[in-house]
């Protein structure tokens, strides 16, 4: 496929593309797989729940382009979560805020950890 | 706190502390604190789908089936078993279906509800695949959706678009190129490529 057709399509191209964009694709993909393996859900009830978030954010006013697929696929994945009762929103949030903070004060090019202080 | 550093996800009206990277990260230290997941676990999931399994596995499927007939029969009659044959499994147990195109019938597979793909014989899907338009327009205008992958069929020949489900995925066999008789396997599954396997393009001609 060249670049031309991809502009007068509408339809997002790309060639052999790598498989995933940035690594915390890769990382959400693999957590539900994972879970998946470990009997927590079967995969079609994941699909089902994808499709519906997938119609939610389009409702919403996503472009539905593609490119946000994987940002649907951690939302389900935390409504998963929930929904089998492994864990709750606040308890997201609260890690959610802790880990933005190591981010935060981690000099760049460090791996970034999680500490106590970060919560 | 300082703003600069969140990653905003763009979405108005939701209120998501941290940023999408933080909290796929959260969700993998609370996993991974409850015992559910194993962090090396999830590096070899990553790797396979990064370094092993991709289009090149149903390629390889393909040029088997138009190189011996009775492998051919076997992937039409269960193709669940044949990709097994050779060592390609679901990862979520997922049944394939084969399908194969001849002058007459021309296959396009399609999920319209979401991105439901053959990934153990094509790996993860494109951008494209899980887009709007062509989850909608390959189900309504299957034709001008060809035409835009730059695929022109006959007039004459019909196209059968299927829609993938969770339980149930699909593996287009394209037809097999003229002026390749005598080819190895290896040497066809070069000609077989992604959108051939996707039905939104031809296999190559040599």
């Amino acid at each position: 496929m060249t670049s031309l057709d991809a502009a007068f399509l509408g339809l997002p191209r790309e060639a052999e593309g790598p498989v995933f964009r940035e690594p915390w694709e890769a990382q959400t993909f693999a957590l539900t797989l994972a879970l998946h393996r470990a009997g927590v859900f079967p995969w079609s009830e994941w699909a089902a729940m994808l499709a519906e978030e997938i119609k939610r954010a389009q409702a919403a006013g996503d472009p539905d382009t593609g490119a946000t697929y994987y940002r649907h696929w951690q939302a389900t994945l935390e409504r998963m979560i929930v929904a089998k009762g492994l864990s709750n929103a606040r308890t997201i949030d609260r890690y959610s805020s802790a880990w933005a903070q190591a981010a935060h004060r981690t000099p760049h090019g460090t791996p970034i950890e999680l500490a106590p202080k970060d919560f | 706190m300082d703003h600069d550093h969140e990653h905003r996800d763009g979405k108005p009206g939701h209120s998501e502390p941290g940023g999408i990277q933080a909290r796929v990260r959260a969700l993998e230290t609370i996993l991974t604190e409850k015992g559910l997941v194993d962090p090396r676990a999830l590096d070899r999931i990553v790797d396979a789908f990064e370094t092993k399994i991709g289009p090149r596995n149903g390629a390889r499927i393909v040029a088997r089936a138009w190189s011996d007939p009775e492998f051919e029969v076997r992937l039409l009659a269960d193709a669940t078993e044949a990709a097994n044959s050779m060592g390609f499994s679901s990862p979520v147990g997922a049944h394939l279906i084969a399908v194969e195109n001849t002058p007459e019938t021309h296959n396009l597979v399609v999920c319209t509800l979401c991105s439901c793909y053959p990934w153990e014989v094509l790996g993860l899907p494109p951008v494209w695949y899980k887009s709007a338009p062509y989850r909608s327009r390959a189900v309504m205008e299957p034709r001008a959706v060809l035409a835009e992958f730059g695929v022109a069929l006959p007039p004459d020949t019909q196209i059968r678009v299927w829609d993938s489900t969770a339980e149930t995925r699909f593996l287009v066999v394209p037809m097999r190129p003229p002026g390749t008789q005598g080819w190895s396997e290896e040497r066809l599954a070069d000609l077989v490529t992604r959108d051939s396997m996707i039905g939104t393009g031809l296999a190559k001609s040599p």
